[in-house]
C-alpha cells in the first residue's frame, strides 16, 4: 500500500508535468539507446573480428625457417634451418598438444589457363590437414584434397574463391580441366567465401592448392615454406611453442633459447591481443553511451528537485505524521527509478528494434563486412540495466537528501 | 505526563535575533483537556511545534512521559511523532490526492504496521468520526467539517499520548466547529489528552484549563509543578 501510494503520488505528477517527464524519458531513452547501440556495434566488431582471425585458422601458429645465432654444439652460427616432412613427423609424434600439424610447399609465378584465359598466380602444395586448420573448406559440391590425392599424386586443384571467379568466371568448376604450368588438373573444389584477416603470402581465396606430393614431383621442392601447426587448447600455445623449439631444435641442432633459428608468427597470442584491443573499444564506446544517459540523468535530477520545491508541504505533513528521512528519501529516489527504468525500457525496446533491421539487411561492402552486424548479448542488457539503476539511483538521491532536509515547522506554513 | 522547564526558542534570522519564548514552564496531566490562548505573536504556535516535537527548544527541558525530548536526534523525534502526537491543523493538511482512508493510513504506514491492521484501524477510526460512508473520497470532494474529522481520525491513528490541535475550527463555519468542538469532548471523556490552541471562547470555555500566553511566557494556568 505504502509503494501504491508511491505510484499515485508519481501519477499524479506525471499528469501535472506531463512535458516535463515526458522529456526526460525521452531523454533517459535515447541515453539508453545510445549506450545500448554503441556496445552493441562494438559487440558485432568483436564477432566479425574474431571471425575475420579464424578465416587464417583457430589457434594456429605459422613457422618459417630462421638462421641460428648461437653457437650449439660445436656448430657455427648462421646455419640456416629449414623443414621438410620428417619435421612435421616429428612434431606430430613428440608433441601431443598440438592437434594438426602441416608443411607448405608455395610457388609464385605459376600459369594458370581455363579456356583462353590465363593468370599468372601462386600455387600451394599442401596436406589434408589443412581443410579443418586453415579453414580451406570447400563449397557445396566439392572438396579439399584428401589422403588418396597425396598418396597417388593426383593432378588435382583446389582453388580460392576469388582466384576461381577470376579464371572461369560463373561457370560451376568443380570437374573442369584447367591448366596449371601447361599440366592439366581436375578442379575438385572451390573454397567457401570467408573473412580473413592475418595472411602470409596473400589471401587464400586467391590461392590454389595442390596435393604436396604432386607439388614436389612437379617442381622438386625440398623444403617447406612454410610449417603450420595447430594447438588442441589455445591456452597452452606458449608451452606448445617452448615444446616446438627443444623438438626441433634436438634435431636441426641449435640452441632452443635461440629465437631466430625459427621465425615464428603466433596467431594465438595475436589475437588475446587484439581481443584486449576489441574490450578497450567496446569499453571506450560504452562510456561515450553512458556519458549521453548521465546528461538524462541530470534531467530527472533537475525534475526530482522541482518536485521536491513543489512537494514541501506534503513533506511537511509527512514528517509530522512521523516520516522518518529514509521514508522521505526513499519516495523520491523510487521515483526516479521509474522514471530510469521506464526510459531505459522505452530505449531498449527501441534498440532491439534498430538492431534487428540493421541484422536483416546485408551488407556487401567490404569496410562495413569488417564492422560486422550490431548484437545484443546478455552482458549489454546487464550492463545497461545497472548503469540505469545507478543513473536513477543517483538523479534520485541528491534531490531526495533536499526533501529530508526541509524542516516540517516551515513546511507545514508553506503555501 | 508533559513538563517543560524553562524553555526558550529564539529565532535568529540574519543578524536579528528573536526570542518567541522566554522561559516557558507548563505540565500537563494525563487526560487534561487544556486550551492555549494568547495574541498573536505570544508564542502559540513556537509553544505547539515544540509539544509536538516539530522544532526542539533553544533551553530548558522538555519531558514527555517521562523521557527527555529536548536534544534527540531527528528521527527519533519522528518516531516520537509517530507513537506520542496526533496534530490536528487549522487547514487540515490532509494529502490531496489520497483518499480520507489512505489520509488515515499514513501515520500506521511509518508505524510499519501490516496491510490487515491498517485497514482495521482506519475504518474504525473513521466510523468513530462518522466517515464510514466517505472512506474513499478524497479532501477535495469533503466538506471542511469532513476534513477536519478525517484529520482527527488522522490523528488518533496510533493512538497518540497527546492530540495537539492548532485552530481546529478556525476554517470552519459555525455549525460545522461546533460538531468538531463536541469530538474533542467526546474523546476526551473516553480518556484521551488533548491541547487546543484557539482564539476561541467557544472551545476554551469547555476546556478544563485555559493557559494563558503572553510575549512568549506563560500568564495563567500553568498547571502545578
Amino acid at each position: 500500500m505504502k509503494s501504491f501510494l508511491i505510484f499515485r503520488i508519481f501519477f499524479r505528477d506525471l499528469k501535472k508535468q506531463r512535458k516535463k517527464i515526458t522529456l526526460t524519458t525521452l531523454a533517459i531513452a535515447w541515453g539508453t539507446f545510445s549506450i545500448v547501440m554503441l556496445l552493441a556495434f562494438g559487440e558485432g566488431l568483436k564477432n566479425q573480428m574474431s571471425k575475420a582471425h579464424h578465416g587464417l585458422g583457430k589457434g594456429i601458429v605459422i613457422m618459417w625457417g630462421g638462421q641460428t645465432t648461437i653457437p650449439y654444439q660445436g656448430l657455427g652460427k648462421g646455419r640456416r634451418i629449414r623443414f621438410n616432412e620428417e619435421d612435421v613427423e616429428i612434431l606430430k609424434k613428440r608433441i601431443p598438444e598440438i592437434k594438426n600439424v602441416g608443411g607448405e610447399y608455395s610457388r609464385w609465378g605459376v600459369s594458370m589457363t581455363y579456356g583462353k584465359k590465363t593468370l599468372t598466380e601462386r600455387v600451394n602444395g599442401l596436406y589434408p590437414c589443412y581443410e579443418e586448420m586453415r579453414t580451406h573448406y570447400p563449397d557445396m559440391g566439392g572438396r579439399f584434397v584428401n589422403d588418396l590425392d597425396l598418396k597417388y599424386r593426383r593432378r588435382v586443384v583446389f582453388l580460392g574463391n576469388n582466384l576461381k571467379q577470376r579464371l572461369m568466371g560463373d561457370v560451376e568448376a568443380v570437374g573442369k580441366i584447367i591448366l596449371i604450368n601447361n599440366i592439366p588438373f581436375t578442379v575438385i573444389g572451390v573454397m567457401t567465401e570467408k573473412l580473413q584477416m592475418g595472411m602470409y603470402g596473400g589471401p587464400d581465396e586467391d590461392k590454389a592448392s595442390i596435393p604436396a606430393t604432386t607439388f614436389k614431383a612437379i617442381w622438386g621442392h625440398n623444403y617447406f615454406n612454410v610449417l603450420v601447426y595447430q594447438v588442441k587448447d589455445p591456452d597452452q600455445a606458449d608451452m606448445v611453442e617452448k615444446k616446438v623449439y627443444e623438438a626441433l631444435g634436438s634435431k636441426h641442432k641449435f640452441d632452443p633459447e635461440d629465437e631466430r633459428a625459427l621465425s615464428i608468427w603466433d596467431a594465438v597470442n595475436q589475437e588475446k591481443e587484439f581481443n584486449k584491443g576489441i574490450v578497450g573499444i567496446t569499453i571506450f564506446l560504452g562510456v561515450i553511451g553512458g556519458m549521453t544517459l548521465l546528461i538524462a540523468g541530470v534531467g530527472v535530477a533537475n525534475i526530482m528537485y522541482a518536485a521536491v520545491k513543489q512537494r514541501t508541504r506534503e513533506i511537511g505533513i509527512k514528517m509530522a505524521l512521523g516520516a522518518k528521512k529514509r521514508d522521505i528519501m526513499s519516495q523520491f529516489i523510487l521515483e526516479s527509478l521509474i522514471i530510469a527504468f521506464f526510459g531505459g525500457g522505452v530505449g531498449i525496446v527501441f534498440t532491439t528494434m534498430i538492431v534487428k533491421i540493421l541484422q536483416a539487411i546485408p551488407v556487401e561492402q567490404e569496410g562495413l563486412q569488417f564492422l560486422g552486424k550490431p548484437t545484443i548479448s546478455w552482458d549489454i542488457m546487464i550492463v545497461t540495466i545497472v548503469v540505469l539503476g545507478l543513473v536513477g539511483l543517483f538523479s534520485g538521491f541528491f534531490p531526495s537528501r533536499r526533501a529530508a532536509t526541509v524542516n516540517p515547522v516551515e513546511s507545514l506554513r508553506y503555501e | 505526563m508533559i513538563e517543560m522547564r524553562g524553555i526558550t526558542k529564539v529565532y535568529t534570522t540574519g543578524k536579528v535575533a528573536v526570542e518567541a519564548l522566554r522561559g516557558i514552564d507548563l505540565v500537563i496531566q494525563k487526560n487534561e483537556f487544556i486550551s492555549i490562548m494568547g495574541p498573536s505573536g505570544s508564542g502559540k504556535s513556537t509553544l505547539m511545534n515544540l509539544i509536538g516535537c516539530l522544532d526542539t527548544p533553544t533551553e530548558g527541558d522538555y519531558y514527555l512521559e517521562g523521557m527527555k525530548v529536548a536534544d534527540l536526534d531527528p528521527n527519533r523525534l519522528a518516531e516520537i511523532r509517530n507513537k506520542k502526537i496526533g496534530f490536528v491543523f487549522q487547514n487540515f493538511n490532509l494529502l490531496p490526492y489520497a483518499t480520507a482512508f489512505e489520509n488515515v493510513e499514513v501515520p500506521l504506514i511509518f508505524k510499519g504496521e501490516s496491510f490487515k491492521n491498517r485497514k482495521r484501524v482506519g475504518e474504525e477510526l473513521l466510523e468513530r468520526v462518522g466517515l464510514k460512508d466517505r472512506m474513499d473520497h478524497r479532501p477535495t470532494e469533503l466538506s471542511g467539517g469532513e476534513m477536519q474529522r478525517v484529520s482527527i481520525a488522522r490523528a488518533l491513528a496510533c493512538d497518540p499520548s497527546i492530540i495537539l490541535a492548532d485552530e481546529p475550527t478556525g476554517n470552519l463555519d459555525s455549525v460545522a466547529g461546533r460538531e468538531i468542538i463536541d469530538i474533542f469532548v467526546d474523546l476526551w471523556n473516553q480518556g484521551h489528552t488533548i491541547a487546543v490552541i484557539t482564539h476561541d471562547t467557544e472551545i476554551s470555555s469547555r476546556t478544563q484549563r485555559i493557559v494563558k500566553l503572553r510575549d512568549g511566557k506563560v500568564v495563567d494556568g500553568a498547571g502545578s509543578i
